[in-house]
């Protein structure tokens, strides 16, 4: 580790031409998040130039124009497929995507379900704060059953997805939870994603106060981060707790772990293989 | 455009339109393909799949969807590629939003787009012109574009050598609407030495990585590109954005944007409109066409003139920017205009624009999936 603690490091890595203040409501957990991607780049000691960081469209897609890597801000839902096309396009690079809960699971739904399958080197960041927060509190894909949201106003019908178990069933390297409550925990998961081949996802719990807290029983962003602290259940322990009492509790930690090369890594073995052919 | 065909050093291919595209692409300096087949341009897809994976630098990857297909050549091209997909009708519908962003971005990149009849899944296999307005308006926002097209198999080749040059000179997605007879028709071509064509790369910065500004204005208008992790760092957005392109609503800066990137394409409108006049000179009566329709007026023009009818044909290559000069060239001198094309009248609304009442528009259209023969636009050559 360095010696710089907590601001130092984070000033170090923002774009000082860029125009502040952010975006961002107070509150707001997506901020915390882009403070534990940054100590997680500084502490593998990433050269800034061979970062780039994807973002989609959502108060999440904001952060990228902050930090002083390579940044791309996309359309929403594609980020994945932009990051397809950069680290195919140069496997040298660490390509680390932003997104949010509605980008990565609703309209991106499809590029996430095929960069899992394809296992390509990228770190994939899921921000979910159960809502659509950017266009004004719109139920999103985990917006849990009965919640109430801008396009639920009788209480969310449809079921939610578990962003650990699409992921883990779609053939990802690595699959975490983490939430902006538990720092230090979510700084270690996000150094582990970038740093491990393939694809690598994380789920991050980063609440939104402003869009989905205020109207579902949580007035203040002070009670989401209780509602996180009282529910977050490491796997460990989770595990071995019985089927009733995990109802409502939130498993977090690393759910899978494997070691497939990333399908840049193949394709150059396959390149290698085919010239080596042609000579 | 080069090759006659006559000369030494040059291969002789037979080969169906789809083909050739590839051939020119990997002439020009293609190193990515990323897409999702669909008739009639999977072939392009296929060739890619083949050829590819066995140059130095080639990367193909077959993506889940055209929309994510386009995603990824843009991020190729960002990473300092020259990049291409291809596709067809629903595909490119599909593609909409992001041709808008490489546009808003100034993403050098080919597109080919294979017509099928439509609306919707319509005619699979049959060929038709009917994308030609989807091509310039298709996507949300004023924008400029480029829209080439191509009318034989030699063509193929020869006009995307022509799109990856064009894209790269002016940052800018170029458009390749090919038409199904073109793409599937099998012809003897030639393909030059790779030296015999003038090859363009995007200009990269030279300065140092902290004087550089991503979108300042240029005498050309167009920003250098340097690829993504070559030190020079900075924020791509589709979001209205300054010279440093960071985020921006003033509408001061929105319009210097907005304004620049018209101008860079503007400013060199007899650079990027291709046009081929073949007896205009002193014609009457003007057929003005593009794609396999071109090669039907050409027949019809030929004939019409050996019946002592001072007809002419008006080939175009680049549909936009319209090339309205050389269209006002011909109606000094011609009563009567007509224009053939496989569409309900897509590009004689451009034709109309500019002749603006002057001499006699005529169109003649087919939707059904048939060709355009000869003999229509003949007979509607001797109607005016
Ligand atoms: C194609 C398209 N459809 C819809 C939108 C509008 N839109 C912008 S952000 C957003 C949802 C954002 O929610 P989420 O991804 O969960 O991110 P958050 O803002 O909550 O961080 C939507 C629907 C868009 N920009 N593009
Ligand atoms: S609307 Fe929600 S997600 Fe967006 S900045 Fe505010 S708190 Fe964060």
């Amino acid at each position: 580790m360095s010696e710089f603690t907590g601001n130092e490091i984070i000033h170090q890595y923002l774009r000082h031409n860029k125009k502040f203040p952010h975006v961002l409501c107070p509150g707001c957990g997506h901020g915390i998040v882009l403070g534990s991607l940054i100590r997680s780049v500084h502490s593998l000691a990433l050269p800034k130039d061979d970062v780039v960081l994807v973002a989609g469209i959502g108060c999440s897609g904001r952060l990228a124009v902050y930090v002083d890597f390579n940044t791309v801000h996309t359309t929403h839902g594609r980020a994945l497929t932009f990051a397809t096309g950069i680290k195919m396009a140069n496997p040298k690079l660490k390509v680390i995507c932003i997104m949010g809960d509605g980008d990565a699971l609703s309209i991106g739904g499809n590029h996430l379900i095929h960069a899992a399958r394809r296992n390509i080197g990228i770190t994939a960041l899921i921000l979910n704060n159960n809502i659509y927060g950017m266009t004004g509190g719109q139920c999103s894909p985990t917006t849990p059953e009965g919640a109430w949201s801008m396009t639920s106003p009788f209480g969310q019908m449809e079921k939610s997805f578990d962003v650990v178990e699409l992921g883990a069933a779609a053939g990802a390297n690595f699959v975490a939870r983490g939430t902006v409550f538990h720092i230090h925990n979510l700084d270690r998961i996000v150094t582990r994603a970038i740093e491990r081949p393939g694809f690598n996802l994380v789920e991050i719990v980063s609440p939104c106060h402003t869009q989905f807290g205020r109207k579902n029983k949580y007035k203040s962003p002070v009670d989401m981060y209780r509602w996180i602290k009282k529910n977050a259940t490491p796997l460990e322990r989770y595990n071995e707790l019985s089927e009733d009492q995990r109802a409502g509790k939130l498993p977090l930690g690393v759910f899978v772990e494997r070691d497939v090369p990333g399908l840049e890594e193949r394709y150059q073995a396959l390149k290698e293989k085919l010239m080596e052919g042609a000579r | 455009m080069s090759a006659n065909g006559k000369k030494k050093g040059r291969k002789a291919l037979f080969a169906q339109g789809n083909e050739a595209v590839v051939e020119g692409a990997l002439i020009a300096g293609c190193s990515f393909y990323a897409g999702y087949p669909i008739t009639p341009s999977s072939e392009i897809m296929e060739s890619m799949a083949q050829k590819l994976p066995s140059r130095p630098e080639g990367v193909f990857v077959q993506m889940e969807d055209e929309i994510g297909g386009l995603g990824a050549v843009i991020g190729a091209s960002l990473a300092g590629r020259k990049a291409m997909t291809a596709t067809s009708g629903p595909g490119f519908s599909l593609m909409q939003e992001h041709i808008g962003y490489a546009c808003m971005v100034e993403a050098p990149l080919v597109l080919v787009n294979v017509m099928r009849g439509g609306p919707s899944t319509g005619l699979p296999t049959s060929p038709a012109q009917g994308d030609v307005q989807q091509a310039r308006w298709g996507t949300h926002g004023d924008h400029p574009i480029i829209v080439l097209s191509a009318s034989d198999v030699q063509e193929c080749l020869e006009m995307t050598v022509t799109a990856f040059n064009m894209a790269e000179k002016y940052r800018t997605p170029v458009i390749l609407l090919l038409d199904e007879i073109t793409a599937h028709t099998r012809e003897k071509i030639f393909v030059p030495p790779v030296e015999e064509f003038e090859i363009v790369n995007r200009t990269t910065p030279t300065m140092p990585p902290e004087w550089y500004k991503p979108y300042e204005e240029t005498v050309r208008g167009v920003p250098p590109m340097p690829p993504l992790g070559s030190g020079y760092r900075f924020h791509v957005t589709g979001l209205s954005h300054d010279i440093n392109g960071f985020p921006t609503s003033r509408p001061d800066e929105v319009v210097a944007l907005m304004d620049r990137m018209h101008r860079k394409i503007d400013q060199f409108l007899y650079q990027v409109q291709i046009v081929r006049e073949i007896e205009c000179a002193d014609c009457e009566v003007c057929v003005v066409a593009y794609g396999s329709v071109a090669r039907s007026a050409e027949l019809a023009v030929t004939q019409a003139r050996g019946q002592g009818l001072k007809a002419g044909l008006l080939k175009l290559g680049t549909l936009f920017p319209f090339p309205r000069r050389a269209l006002e060239k011909i109606l000094g001198h011609s009563r009567a205009v007509i224009v053939p094309e496989m569409n309900m009248g897509q590009i004689s609304r451009e034709v109309k624009r500019v002749n603006n009442g002057r001499a006699q528009v005529r169109t003649v259209n087919r939707v059904d999936g048939q060709i355009i023969t000869p003999d229509e636009i003949l007979k509607a050559i001797k109607k005016v």
